[in-house]
């Protein structure tokens, strides 16, 4: 359902629904902090209402650019797998090693 | 009045005297007449002695950046040429990857995080004879306007310490104000090189969107974000960007056509030059704008009109609603960028019971409170029900945007206004968010636009704070509004 202009913009709800999409674990105190705070930010997107843009299409990306090619050719590259795997929290055979996807670690 | 941090003989570090512009450098350098390690030696000792105060630095690269310069110098005294910008110092906000060289965006997520490649604007400074000095403070990816956001603790203004340097490039701009290097480079998103470029009183270009390529810059908001210079003068910005510029195929969005030639032409001047005043961006219907930076804004139009440009206003009227669609269209980029921040390839990884909790747990140990909001308010403009409602408005005012600016540019050359609508502020002063994102109403236009636009300094408030003066220009428009610049700079 789209809002309407009247609908009360953000509630504390909201706020701890999108940070779960987000991925983030927010504390009751930053959840009381970050609503007003984003809520002011929407209020102030309202003057985005107060123009025509029938028949006007979106912007993706400011310069007309459209697809990118160039020839199929194999090139070597620097072997940086070492480089790049030292950079992980935790690699065991030349993967990244995480927990469990489903269920939990005993 | 202004109290500047000093350097130990009582100097003010935003003294120019003893310090060469890199036009200058360069061609000492590759004349002979000056070595590159002594011109290093006389920045490393400057940042020694001031950067305790100033904090532009997260991680100083002593030891290569000694390397560098003995190279440059041993490539002259072989007789080969170190390339245009031969001993010149440069410091690279520090969301521009460096191969060996920890990246850290600001952030404790990426602490520690040395990344297995350079950003083409590295290899391109460096090919061309530059040295690196190091890299600098930002507000947490580039999320802010005054460097209060560094997961590291802020970056104080050369000019009065108890002030913001403005941001998110803060450290880039204090760096060069400060002498602590000869040149730099940021980027900008919604203004972070030209808002702290006016607050510390040098020189911040951003350049037409893909004139320069993004391959190796830490990605914010990828249809705004731009890499550009930090220069004490015209002719140094303009050499730095033509380095940089031009072509390359591992930026997708990259322009395919060479760097523009900009310095050949800095001394043409603005005769016939059609130049318009933006009202919306000056203080017609958008409040906050200081009375002091409109009368340097007026005083600059003049000197153009004296130099023999055609000024007059003009109404860009969705310029006003910029600030919304920036703050719909970036945090939704945002959200969608800073996902890869997971715990599981690289950076902070908190541990839980399964990947989902790992995850959850290592982006909320990472992530400061500026990014957490941007994230959210990005999951929030694009989820179900709203998208429609917020981003894709946001986008559909954009397009609304483009077409009143090309309208516009039908009758000028190029665009006038302040740079920010106030001097340096005081640390603290705009702690709500939403104060703080007000304070980009004149640079965010130029973003959503992919146009061009330079920040030059042009005098100061009463106290002494410097006041930047922002000329725009159509896309690849970067030749007439360095003109412009330099004609400004030259009427000082």
């Amino acid at each position: 359902m789209a809002p309407e202009p009247d609908d009360p913009v953000l509630t504390r709800q909201d706020v701890a629904k999108v940070a779960k999409l987000a991925l983030l674990d927010l504390s009751d105190e930053e959840l009381d902090r970050f609503t007003p705070q984003l809520a002011a930010v929407l209020e102030h997107a309202r003057d985005l209402q107060s123009f025509d843009l029938t028949g006007v299409p979106p912007t993706h990306h400011p310069f007309p650019l459209v697809n990118v090619f160039r020839p199929d050719e194999v090139e070597l590259a620097d072997d940086v797998r070492e480089e790049a795997l030292a950079a992980a929290p935790a690699v065991e055979d030349h993967q990244f090693r995480v927990p469990p996807v489903l269920g939990e670690s005993a | 009045m202004t109290n500047p941090v000093t350097l130990p003989d009582g100097t003010p570090v935003t003294a120019r005297a003893g310090l060469a512009s890199a036009v200058e450098v360069a061609a000492a350098v590759r004349s002979g007449s000056t070595s590159a390690t002594e011109l290093l030696e006389a920045h490393l000792a400057r940042i020694e002695a001031a950067d305790g105060a100033l904090h532009a630095f997260n991680h100083v690269t002593t030891e290569r950046a000694r390397a560098d310069a003995a190279a440059v110098d041993a490539a002259v005294a072989a007789g080969q040429d170190p390339g245009p910008l031969a001993g010149v110092t440069v410091a690279l906000k520090d969301n521009l990857c460096t191969r060996g060289v920890p990246t850290t965006c600001s952030s404790r997520i990426l602490e520690g995080w040395t990344p297995p490649y350079d950003a083409t604007v590295v290899e391109r400074l460096r090919a061309a004879g530059a040295v690196v000095v190091g890299k600098t403070n930002l507000d947490e990816f580039a999320m802010g306007s005054s460097t209060e956001n560094s997961a590291f603790g802020p970056t104080r203004n050369p000019h009065d310490p108890a002030r913001v340097p403005g941001g998110s490039s803060g450290g880039s701009a204090a760096a060069v104000a400060a002498g602590l290097t000869a040149v730099a480079l940021g980027s900008d998103t919604g203004g972070s090189i030209r808002q702290p470029a006016a607050l510390c009183g040098v020189v911040g270009v951003k350049p037409t969107y893909g004139l320069v390529s993004r391959y190796g810059l830490v990605a914010f908001a990828s249809s705004l974000d731009q890499i550009g210079p930090f220069a004490p003068t015209v002719a140094d910005a303009a050499l730095v960007l033509e380095t940089i510029a031009g072509h390359d195929r591992r930026d997708s969005t990259s322009i395919p056509q060479p760097a523009p030639a900009l310095s050949a032409q800095l001394g043409d001047g603005v005769e016939g030059l059609r130049i318009g005043i933006v009202s919306e961006l000056s203080g017609q219907g958008i409040e906050g704008f200081e009375p002091e930076v409109l009368a340097r804004l007026h005083e600059a139009a003049d000197a153009l009109t004296a130099a023999g440009a055609k000024l007059d206003t003009v109404s860009v009227p969705s310029a006003v609603a910029g600030l919304s669609a920036y703050y719909m269209i970036a945090p939704a980029e945002a959200s969608s960028n800073l996902a890869r921040y997971d715990g599981v390839r690289y950076g902070l990884r908190r541990e839980g019971p399964n990947t989902a909790a790992m995850m959850a747990a290592s982006r909320t140990a990472g992530f400061g409170p500026e990014v957490k909001r941007r994230i959210m308010l990005g999951t929030y403009a694009l989820s179900a029900g709203y998208a429609d409602a917020f981003y894709g408005r946001a986008q559909r005012i954009r397009t609304l945007m483009i077409s009143e600016f090309a309208r516009v540019y039908e009758s000028f050359d190029l665009l006038l206004c302040p740079t920010s609508p106030c001097v340096a502020f005081e640390f603290g002063a705009k702690a709500d968010p939403l104060t703080m994102y007000l304070n980009d109403v004149c640079t965010i236009p130029s973003n959503l636009t992919g146009q061009p636009a330079i920040s030059v300094p042009f005098g100061t408030d009463a106290t002494g704070l410097p006041v930047g003066v922002q000329v725009m220009a159509p896309l690849l428009g970067e030749a007439a509004m360095f003109r412009a610049a330099a004609a400004l700079e030259g009427s000082r």
